[in-house]
């Protein structure tokens, strides 16, 4: 029987030949990820059902990568991070990331990949929606709450629905002005928020396979954004390099079957589409960049999962290169790999980190910041009637912080350029 | 598992995400110390813009100024409730405020999946958009056996989906008393 590529992980997973869409199956877990908002939860659950003195399944595979509530002052938040350090004591966890280390790694998704842990053909289960992120290596990767990862860190084991597949085929060379943020809020503008709700996103076409991994990380980390269980992209030669500079384990690449069932499936070319954005207050309220044109902002935010990336950065620099922000501009890297990137990636004779501070961005410490609000003492976070436009996944309201606020989900192309005008503002108006 | 759930109708719109459930500075609350625990009651559905919340009217506060528990044990909302981040501290949050279920058009994936492994509130869908035919502060009475919902306050009574597959684990009352009951734990 003819399967697709997320139909073909989930098989391995669950020890069979073949799975069919809509059957639910339990899967053996190749990685658990957790973070500071959930894991001490997690871990609570797990001793209450499995005892106090209990082991969990495989200490060599859960990874746990705070990220959320870092530089903060906020005293829970602090707490939070004592309960990781000291679960993972008493585990043995060898892949836990302890902040105020040299070990501290950044925003959970991104670390992921840079240590090794995305490998093609793999399940990965973490308590954060952005987890279909690692799709982006061909294997599946899902968020689910505590109360099953709890379950995860017990048994190894979690059931779930095997998914049926939509698939977004993006035809024809990218041009300089788009960029993968672009490519999935034009997705979400057209299936809308709940468009691929229980359902895997399978991307294909030649503009996927021209894109670095980084980019093709945009696009299964906001698969969630239209409801997705999963997004995926089959591995090629740009992903088994990058795996195998970072991992010596082995992986096994799958295909989807020329005659897999498709729920259904869309065709893009993309000469013929443009930079957009969504407005407030949801990730499907997609407008050109131009149609907007003119319309105020007073902040422009740059990091994240989705935005916060080396790739992301050398998009905003070039921008950004040899021009003044005109609105608070704040830089945040996803990772410490990323921060220092900054200061050694070069672009037109200066490094990205010169760029951003000649153009008068601040620049802060790796974490997730004010993507999602966090403490009142969090980098970036919107205030009263902010408009905020932002490389960031989700613009629902308060997201950002404040309830009043309106944020603009945009490229960081856009992002910058928007910055320098303090309008929103097309990239090609710079590139 | 309560077989039947009689309560008041807090009545929302579409697309109501967990951060309008329970915004995200106040993740950082203990979900097993009681008097912390509280706290996400509190500030249950305290992300929703004011006008947005108790339908159709709207400003009609989810929990009152200075109370930890909502007046409102129903919520019925449009599509795609529960969209958003994968914190399970919202279904959490609408437990401790004194939820037992929600009628929603249809449900993101992971907070179904919370609201029934967690066993914190029965995620009921209907096919009608209920939103906008229930208002906020109506008498509801859920017939947990026999998937229907009735309006007490205007007489009215409406089918809702079966729960399917899951029932067998809401009746549990959770992932784990499930797998207990059904020898799945004993694999490990």
């Amino acid at each position: 029987m003819a399967q697709t590529i997320t139909q073909k992980i989930l098989s391995k997973a669950a020890n069979r030949k073949f799975v069919d869409a809509g059957e639910s199956v339990w899967l053996n877990v190749d990685i658990l990820l957790t973070h500071d908002v959930c894991g001490p939860p997690t871990f609570d659950i797990f001793k209450e059902e499995f005892g106090a003195d209990a082991k969990v399944w495989d200490p060599k595979k859960i990874v746990v990568l705070p990220d959320h509530y870092i530089f903060t002052a906020n005293e829970h938040a602090h707490r939070n991070i004592d309960l990781l350090r000291q679960f993972a004591k008493e585990q043995g966890l060898e892949h836990y990331y302890d902040v105020g280390t040299d070990r501290y790694k950044g925003v959970c998704h991104v670390a992921l990949a840079e240590e090794g842990f995305n490998l093609p053909g793999t399940v990965l289960f973490g308590t954060d929606s952005h987890t279909c992120t690692s799709g982006a290596f061909g294997m599946f990767g899902t968020g689910i709450g505590n109360t099953d990862a709890a379950f995860i860190l017990g048994t190894g084991k979690l059931w779930e629905k095997v998914p049926e597949s939509m698939k977004f085929t993006f035809d024809g060379e990218m041009p300089e002005y788009l960029t993968a943020k672009d490519l999935i809020l034009q997705i979400l503008g057209d299936i809308t928020t709940d468009g691929a709700t229980y359902r895997a996103m399978e991307f294909d076409g030649e503009a996927i396979f021209s894109l670095p991994i980084e980019e093709r990380m945009t696009l299964t980390n906001m698969a969630i954004e239209a409801g997705g269980m999963n997004g995926i992209i089959a591995a090629d030669a740009i992903t088994e390099a990058y795996v195998k500079a970072r991992s010596s384990k082995p992986y096994e690449v799958f295909q989807s079957d020329p005659d897999a069932v498709y729920h259904s499936k869309y065709h893009y070319n993309v000469r013929e589409l443009e930079p957009v954005v969504a407005q407030p207050h949801s990730p499907d309220n997609r407008a050109t960049v131009r149609s907007l044109k003119g319309t105020k902002i007073t902040k422009s935010y740059i990091g994240s999962c989705t935005g916060g990336k080396l790739t992301d950065f050398v998009m905003a620099a070039k921008i950004l290169k040899g021009h003044k922000v005109s609105v608070t501009t704040n830089i945040v890297p996803a990772t410490v790999k990323v921060a220092r990137d900054l200061e050694c990636e070069m672009y037109d004779g200066q490094t990205l980190k010169q760029i951003f501070e000649d153009a008068g961005c601040s620049i802060a410490l790796p974490s997730c910041a004010a993507c999602l609000g966090g403490p009142a003492d969090t980098v970036g976070r919107s205030v009263d009637n902010d408009v905020v436009v932002s490389t960031t996944n989700r613009n629902f309201p308060g997201r950002m912080g404040s309830k009043h606020a309106g944020v603009y989900l945009a490229s960081p192309l856009t992002a910058a350029a928007s910055a320098i005008t303090g309008t929103l503002t097309d990239p090609r108006d710079f590139l | 598992m309560e077989k039947v759930i009689q309560g008041k109708a807090y009545v929302l719109g579409k697309n109501i995400d967990t951060d309008q459930i329970i915004p995200a500075e106040h993740l950082v609350y203990s979900l097993s110390d009681p008097e912390e625990v509280k706290l996400y009651g509190k500030y249950a559905l305290s992300g929703v813009p004011p006008e947005q919340g108790g339908l159709p009217e709207g400003n009609v506060p989810f929990v009152t100024d200075g109370s930890f528990d909502s007046d409102f044990t129903i919520i019925i909302a449009g599509p795609n409730f529960g969209c958003g981040s994968s914190r399970e501290h919202a279904p959490f949050a609408l437990k401790v405020a004194g939820v037992k279920a929600i009628i929603a058009e249809s449900y993101a994936r992971i907070f179904y999946r919370n609201c029934v492994d967690g066993g914190f509130a029965i995620p009921y869908e209907t096919s009608e958009q209920l939103n906008r035919i229930i208002n906020t502060g109506d008498e509801l009475r859920i017939d947990v056996g026999a998937n229907t919902l009735e309006n007490i306050t205007r007489n009215i009574t409406y089918k809702l989906n079966s729960l399917g597959d899951v029932f067998n684990i809401v009746e549990a009352g959770g992932i784990f008393s499930y797998a207990r009951q059904e020898n799945l734990m004993a694999q490990n």
